[in-house]
Formats: structure tokens, C-alpha cells, sequence
């Protein structure tokens, strides 16, 4: 319609305006932070064996999530989008469930389904022996189920998207839909998986609740990030402060360098 | 926890606008015996009161609220280092009490109390187990049992110092399957079964009712909190704040906070 010259020009105020707000909305509590780092101390407070071991265990936990997640939503999202499945209004509302809920719930609604007395924890328990909570797979479980709706709401959205009648070619050309569906539907909707990672593993990097009332809280066995800063935000404001500070470098630098990769790879 | 704070700030302003000049001759005022004979108090009072006191306070702030027309009180329940760091972070609140002396500290020494602070109650660590006693506990020893799930609260917060305290005191090292961030989420956790036990206050096993069995151990007098009450320095409603803390003091109050499984300092 416009050509591309036309839609350069001035900056519309009405979009700029909020835009900047909305920016600093977002930017000033993390500059709030940096102020008020304890720096001298920063590194101290980095070379402490518990907090390599929070580091470690998150960035394990979160990434474990993100491939649960991956493995099973982006199968899901195909079904909301593509299948043809009696109620998916009401499936995709079922799926976004675990965005409503306080992460807390979340955790407490884990612990009666897979705990040592829940609905299918007391079989595990009997049966094999397996008991969840408290253990590092339970911080896994915890965050895959809060992160999973971000991965399977982007990648629904691109699948959404995407022009079907590309699939329906390849359907013509003899091609199953198993085959369609790695060679001509992911690659099409590649874009809205990596943003759908990103978020994904973002938000299980960060949980809280549902860890903490899910998996308990053991230095070096289910104490992640959120949970280490936490407890020391109880004695010590100034750890706490540097432990987030080294969460967000860490985060900011893995999503930056990552999301630069996966999208070039992508395009 | 800012959250929270400012559902306290917005209740503390609805009450206040809600609230009619009541002009009270308040014979019935409860004071305590030290003070003076209490002024008519009115108008909105914001309580920062440690978890553990929850339902003694719920009750103390109705019964403060019948004595006292004109008196809106809300409470702000949270552990007590949080309710410190509210505090001095300029939270509006009127009184503070903590279940830890340190914490206390921390806002004293920030300035935000003018006078001392006064032990209004003291509580100790109990044993907590499901309801049945599941995995047949009996006493302190128990809590070193590697194949046993058990609870305890983090270092950090004055429960888990406690129970710190408690072990050492013992000679036992316990072998934890979770550090939980307060007292109420371990109970949590026992309340559900999930762990075998756990040590909380004596005060939350009586609050738990039937869900949950108490069992006392004699190691427990080693570790006992005290609880600190105290006006604020900035409080908005400085009349109604002391008037709440002498309530608390007095004979009616120290009966609820007895009855909820508290004992006098």
C-alpha cells in the first residue's frame, strides 16, 4: 500500500510517547538495582560456593523445563491450532490455567496430584518409590508446569498464522502429515517456537511459587535463584540484591546471545 | 510483599473515609493499669504483626474494635523481617510486633520506634506430625533419621533460628528434606502429608486444630522467642496505636493470646 519511504518518516507522538513510558516503566526498577548494589562486595558474593551452586541449579532446572516443555507443547500447540478436536475453545482456556493461577496454588494443586499422598504420587510412591516433592525433578516438574502455557500459547499463535494452504500442498504432493509437519509447518513457524522458548525459559528461570511449595526448599537439591534470594531478602537485603543482579546478567546475556543465533538460524 | 502493602495503605484509606467522628465518652476502654485513662481513640489503625500471630490478633483487633467505636483496625500479617523492611521503607503503620527481638532491632535502630519495646508474649518450637503420626514419631531424635521426611523452617526466618538452637542444644544433627520460608508453609507441608514431621510453634499446632498432632519435647524451653510489641515513631494514628499496644497488654489480651497457645513473659 504505502511504500516503505512513507512509512519511515516522523514518529507518530501518540505511539512514541507511551512507547518510552512503557520502556522506562520496565527499566527503571531493574536501574533501582544497580543503585542500589552493594558493589565492593559483588564479587565476594559471587565467588561464594552457594551461589554458583543456586546459579547452577537454576540455569539445569530452567533449561530440563524449557525441553519438557518444547517436547510436549509444541505437539500440543499443533493440536489446538490444527486438530480437530471436539471443544478447543475450552481446551485452549484449560491450557492458559496455569497463567491465572497464583504460583502458589500451582504448587499446592502439584503436591495433591504428585505428592506422597496425591493422586498419582501415591502410586508412584507405592508402586516404584518415587516420591517428587523435595527432589530436583520436582523443581523441574514445578517449572515446566508454570512455563509450559507461554511456549504453547506463542507457538499456537504462529501456527495460527501461518498459511495453511503450504501444508495443503505438500498434502497434495503425497507427503503424511508427519513429514509435512517437520519440513514445511516448523520451519514456517520456527519465529514463534524461538520466541516461545525465550519466554518459556525465562519464566522458569524466575519461578518461585510453585518451587517453593512444590519441591521445598535444600541448598544445592531444590534451592534455585528465586528461592536463595528469597530467604536472604529475610536477614541480608544487600545479597539478595546481588543475587538478582547476577540472575538478570546471567539471563539477559544467555537470551541475548542465544535469540540472536536461533533467529538468524531461523530466517 | 510491596503488594501487599498497598492493599494495606488502600483499606487504611477506605476505613479512614469510612469512619465518622464519634464522639465517644469510652468508659469501657480496656487500658492497662500503667497508663492513663485512655482518650477516646477513632479513625483507621494499621497493625504489622508477625504470622504466627494471626489468629490472636484477628480476634484481639474485634474485641479492640467492640471496646473502642469508631476504631477501624487492619492488620498486615507477614514474617517479621518483611514486616521490618516495610517498615523502615516508610510502610504507614501504626504498631509493629515481631516474633523475634531482632527484628525489633532492625526497626529501632532505623528510629522507628521512640520508646522500648515491650515482651508482650513468648512461644516455642513443638513437634508436628500428620494427623495418625504416620511414621511413629516420638521425640527430637527422630528428626536425624535420613529416611524420615522432615521440615523445618529456613535459617532466615526466627523459627528456623529457633530450631537451629533447639538441635544444638540437642546434640542432634538433623537431616531436613526442605528449609521453607516460614512457619505456615511448613505446616503446610505437614497438613498434607507430605512430610513426617516438622518443628513449628506450639501456637500454629493449636491453630492447626485436628488436621495435625503436637507433640512437646523438653529441649524446646532452650529456644524461646520472644515477642516484642511496639507504637511506631511516624504511626498516622499515634492515640489509637498506643491504646492498641496497652489492650494488648491488659488482662482481656493476654487471655486471647493464652488461650491461642501463647505464653506470658
Amino acid at each position: 500500500m504505502t511504500r516503505r519511504a512513507g512509512t519511515r518518516g516522523r514518529l507518530p507522538a501518540v505511539l512514541v510517547v507511551p512507547a518510552v513510558i512503557g520502556l522506562a516503566f520496565l527499566v527503571v526498577p531493574l536501574a533501582g538495582l544497580l543503585v542500589r548494589a552493594p558493589w565492593p562486595t559483588l564479587f565476594d558474593q559471587l565467588s561464594s560456593p552457594a551461589v554458583g551452586e543456586a546459579l547452577a541449579l537454576s540455569l539445569v532446572c530452567a533449561s530440563l523445563a524449557t525441553v519438557i516443555c518444547l517436547v510436549l507443547g509444541v505437539p500440543l500447540a499443533w493440536l489446538l491450532a490444527r486438530g480437530d478436536v471436539p471443544g478447543r475453545g475450552f481446551l485452549r482456556a484449560l491450557v492458559t490455567v496455569p497463567l491465572v493461577l497464583p504460583p502458589v496454588v500451582g504448587g499446592v494443586a502439584l503436591l495433591l496430584v504428585l505428592g506422597r499422598r496425591g493422586l498419582i504420587g501415591s502410586y508412584l510412591d507405592s508402586w516404584f518409590g518415587i516420591s517428587l516433592p523435595f527432589t530436583t525433578t520436582g523443581v523441574v516438574i514445578a517449572e515446566a508446569f508454570v512455563a509450559m502455557p507461554f511456549l504453547v500459547i506463542s507457538v499456537e499463535g504462529a501456527l495460527r498464522a501461518a498459511d495453511p494452504r503450504f501444508e495443503e500442498a505438500a498434502a497434495t504432493l503425497g507427503a503424511s502429515r508427519w513429514l509435512t509437519f517437520r519440513r514445511v509447518t516448523l520451519p514456517t513457524i520456527m519465529p514463534g517456537i524461538v520466541a516461545g522458548t525465550v519466554l518459556c525459559w525465562a519464566r522458569a528461570l524466575g519461578e518461585f511459587g510453585a518451587t517453593i511449595t512444590f519441591a521445598g526448599n535444600f541448598p544445592g537439591r531444590t534451592t534455585t535463584m528465586p528461592l536463595a534470594v528469597y530467604l536472604a531478602l529475610e536477614t541480608d537485603p544487600d545479597a539478595a540484591i546481588v543475587l538478582s543482579i547476577v540472575l538478570l546478567i546471567v539471563s539477559v546475556v544467555v537470551l541475548a546471545s542465544l535469540r540472536d543465533r536461533w533467529i538468524r538460524g531461523a530466517a | 510483599m510491596f503488594r501487599r502493602t498497598g492493599a494495606v495503605v488502600l483499606a487504611a484509606a477506605l476505613s479512614l473515609a469510612g469512619c465518622s467522628a464519634q464522639d465517644t465518652a469510652s468508659t469501657g476502654a480496656p487500658s492497662a493499669s500503667s497508663t492513663s485513662s485512655a482518650p477516646a481513640v477513632t479513625g483507621a489503625l494499621t497493625v504489622f504483626a508477625a504470622a504466627s500471630l494471626t489468629e490472636s490478633f484477628t480476634q484481639l483487633g474485634k474485641d479492640f474494635e467492640a471496646a473502642n467505636p469508631g476504631v477501624k483496625v487492619t492488620f498486615n500479617f507477614a514474617g517479621s523481617s518483611a514486616l521490618a523492611q516495610q517498615i523502615n521503607s516508610g510502610a504507614p503503620a501504626d504498631v509493629f510486633a515481631s516474633a523475634a527481638p531482632t527484628n525489633m532491632k532492625q526497626v529501632s535502630d532505623a528510629g522507628g520506634i521512640t520508646g522500648d519495646a515491650t515482651t508482650f508474649v513468648k512461644n516455642k518450637l513443638e513437634i508436628v506430625v500428620p494427623k495418625g503420626n504416620p511414621a511413629k514419631v516420638t521425640g527430637l531424635a527422630d528428626f536425624g533419621k535420613a529416611d524420615l521426611k522432615i521440615a523445618l523452617c529456613a535459617e532466615q526466618v526466627p523459627c528456623g533460628a529457633a530450631a537451629k538452637k533447639v538441635f544444638e542444644t540437642a546434640g542432634i544433627t538433623a537431616a531436613p528434606d526442605t528449609l521453607e520460608q516460614d512457619v505456615k508453609a511448613v505446616l503446610t507441608k505437614v497438613k498434607l502429608g507430605e512430610v513426617d514431621a516438622a518443628l513449628v510453634y506450639k501456637t500454629d499446632v493449636k491453630a492447626a486444630g485436628s488436621d495435625v498432632e503436637g507433640i512437646e519435647f523438653a529441649e524446646a524451653d532452650k529456644a524461646v522467642n520472644d515477642y516484642p510489641i511496639a507504637p511506631l515513631a511516624k504511626a498516622p494514628n499515634a492515640p489509637a496505636a498506643k491504646a492498641f499496644v496497652d489492650f494488648v497488654l491488659s488482662a482481656a489480651g493476654r487471655k486471647v493470646l493464652s488461650d491461642a497457645g501463647f505464653a506470658a513473659p
